[in-house]
């Protein structure tokens, strides 16, 4: 009877508190419906392929300059940052091997996928909410295209498939720009620096950072989709939409970065056996 | 010739968004061939009977029947394809605009048939010819297009597939009268040229005295009472245009009336 009433005298922070809870749960609830819905379409029907050739060149060509500079300023940047702290300990030939290893099981990874959730995941949520805004998606309907299959499906893919290319991307120029400053910049010997990364390195780490972009590269297209298909009217809906794409898809990307992490981890000694390491 | 079983029909339709109630109770048939303007002012929900009517949305509670079915009967597919028996022309045409004007006009055909690529280019270029645009806007894309060949390209793209019941969405609203006119004469011989249905959504009234045989009036739901029908009108234009109702009489007619002594008071 006094429902009503009692919430309206709950203290306001239990309110708020409850109600970010209820949104949360709402919105997770959305997002998995969303992914379940594309999946569907993935598997049941046929790729658009003329969409989807023009989402794999918007991104991943053109995401290639700005990944290349981002991971050779990553590399450069963990060479400054650690060559004081190894060279007290008379160990700047590690050098190497603590920035590859950074690189390529995390930091290329994660960057690279955060500079495309920025990137691609801002202007996908921005396009795909103006179409939504502008009745284009239900122009699609009309016209006897579904939405999901035209516009999500073919991003999903290009995303899942471009992000790990760029990753190897960012990974390479990033351990070029490691490897760049710390024996021409910081007089480390090249001979010493690759051994030490051989030593240390081995193709799971490599292949681990890949398998996480695949999740990455997922996580930010769905993410971003969602996004611009709840996309409310007006300039201020569009702008929301592409600040949540980013900001939803970084923390889902960290999200997925943790658990893989664990999972990752546990496997690592069951197939030590198989991992050749580089050399 | 009007036939027996209505082409479209709305029985006691609600649509609510959240809290708000845009549509309630609302029930009328439409018939093959008919020529339909659905009038109101702005948010009584023209546009979202349209979209019923259309199955882009369904109805909170009711039902809007198709050839005597009801949407919410349909799956999706068998909805899709009921879909393509409609032509629509979106308020803001809803061109898409990564594509070509051409690309926009063979979207349907390229989505739906099997038509060589030479036969859909001449389809395109018939239906641009039939709403007055040059072969030469093919290659554009609709960011380089007036407003008023926006509107044109969005009803030749809702004419490519040939459909049998057109919706227009606000055909005429943000062009200029000359614009207008050449919209309304577009309407009246797309009707003359097939044997059509036409819904047409609109508050210009000089579109509905020139295109539709038949008027009905949504009315706001903040402004009814609860007991009150959201359809003030049912008639002719010419009925709608001499209505005693002085709500009917007063839109059609362009006079705000009591609204003025409202914004006084306030």
């Amino acid at each position: 009877m006094a429902t009503a009433d009692n919430t309206a005298d709950r203290p306001l922070l239990i309110r708020q508190l409850g109600a970010v809870a209820l949104s949360a749960i709402r919105e997770s609830g959305e997002m998995s419906l969303f992914a379940f819905d594309m999946l569907i379409w993935l598997v049941t029907r046929r790729w658009r392929r003329s969409v989807l050739v023009a989402c794999l060149y918007q991104i991943g060509v053109e995401s290639i300059p700005v990944v290349l500079t981002t991971g050779a300023f990553i590399g450069m940047v963990m060479a400054v940052q650690s060559y004081d702290q190894l060279r007290y300990m008379h160990l700047e030939t590690n050098l190497g091997a603590v920035i590859n290893i950074s690189l390529v099981k995390e930091l290329g990874p994660v960057l690279a996928a955060t500079m495309l959730a920025g990137r691609v995941g801002c202007a996908m949520a921005a396009e795909l909410g103006t179409m939504k805004i502008t009745e284009q998606i239900d122009a699609l309907r009309v016209l006897g295209a579904n939405p999901m299959q035209y516009l999500v499906v073919p991003r999903f893919i290009a995303c899942v498939t471009m992000v790990p290319i760029l990753t190897v991307l960012a990974d390479a120029a990033g351990v070029t720009g490691g490897w760049f400053f710390s024996t021409q910049v910081c007089g480390v010997d090249s001979h010493h620096y690759w051994q030490h990364t051989e030593d240390y390195i081995n193709w799971f780490d490599l292949l681990g950072g890949i398998v996480k972009s695949v999740f990455f590269g997922g996580a930010t297209a769905l993410v971003a989709c969602q996004r611009g298909f709840a996309c409310r009217a007006g300039a201020e809906g569009v702008g929301q939409a592409a600040t949540q794409a980013f900001v939803y898809g970084f923390v889902a990307i960290l999200a997925i970065d943790f658990f893989l992490g664990i999972l990752l981890n546990a496997m690592y000694p069951l197939v030590g056996l198989m991992s050749t390491g580089l050399n | 010739m009007i036939e027996s079983q209505p082409l479209i029909e709305f029985q006691g339709a609600h649509r609510r968004f959240g809290a708000q109630q845009v549509l309630r109770d609302v029930s009328f048939t439409i018939h093959r061939g008919e020529s339909v303007a659905i009038i109101g002012e702005s948010g009584c929900g023209k546009s979202v009977t349209l979209k019923l009517m259309i199955g882009l949305m369904a109805p909170s509670e009711g039902a809007v029947l198709l050839d005597g079915r009801a949407h919410a009967s349909r799956s999706e597919k068998e909805l899709t394809t009921e879909r393509l028996r409609f032509g629509y022309v979106f308020q803001q045409a809803a061109l898409f605009d990564s594509l070509s004007i051409a690309d926009n006009v063979a979207f349907g055909l390229r989505q739906n048939t099997r038509l060589a690529e030479a036969e859909i280019a001449l389809i395109v270029r018939e239906r641009l010819r039939e709403v007055g645009l040059p072969e030469s806007v093919c290659a554009l894309k609709p960011a380089e297009l007036s407003g008023g060949m926006r509107k044109r390209v969005g009803l030749a793209r809702a004419l490519a597939l040939a459909p049998e019941i057109m919706l227009y969405d606000e055909p005429t609203t943000g062009l200029d009268p000359i614009m207008s006119d050449v919209i309304n004469e577009l309407i009246l011989q797309i009707r003359e040229r097939r044997p059509i249905t036409s819904i047409v959504v609109t508050h210009d009234m000089i579109t509905v005295g020139r295109t539709v045989d038949r008027v009905i009036m949504l009315y706001p739901l903040a402004r009814l009472a609860p007991d009150e029908p959201q359809i003030i009108f049912d008639g002719t234009p010419a009925e709608a245009f001499n209505a005693a109702d002085p709500r009917v009489y007063q839109f059609v007619h362009g006079q705000a009336g009591e609204r003025l002594l409202e914004l006084a008071m306030k």
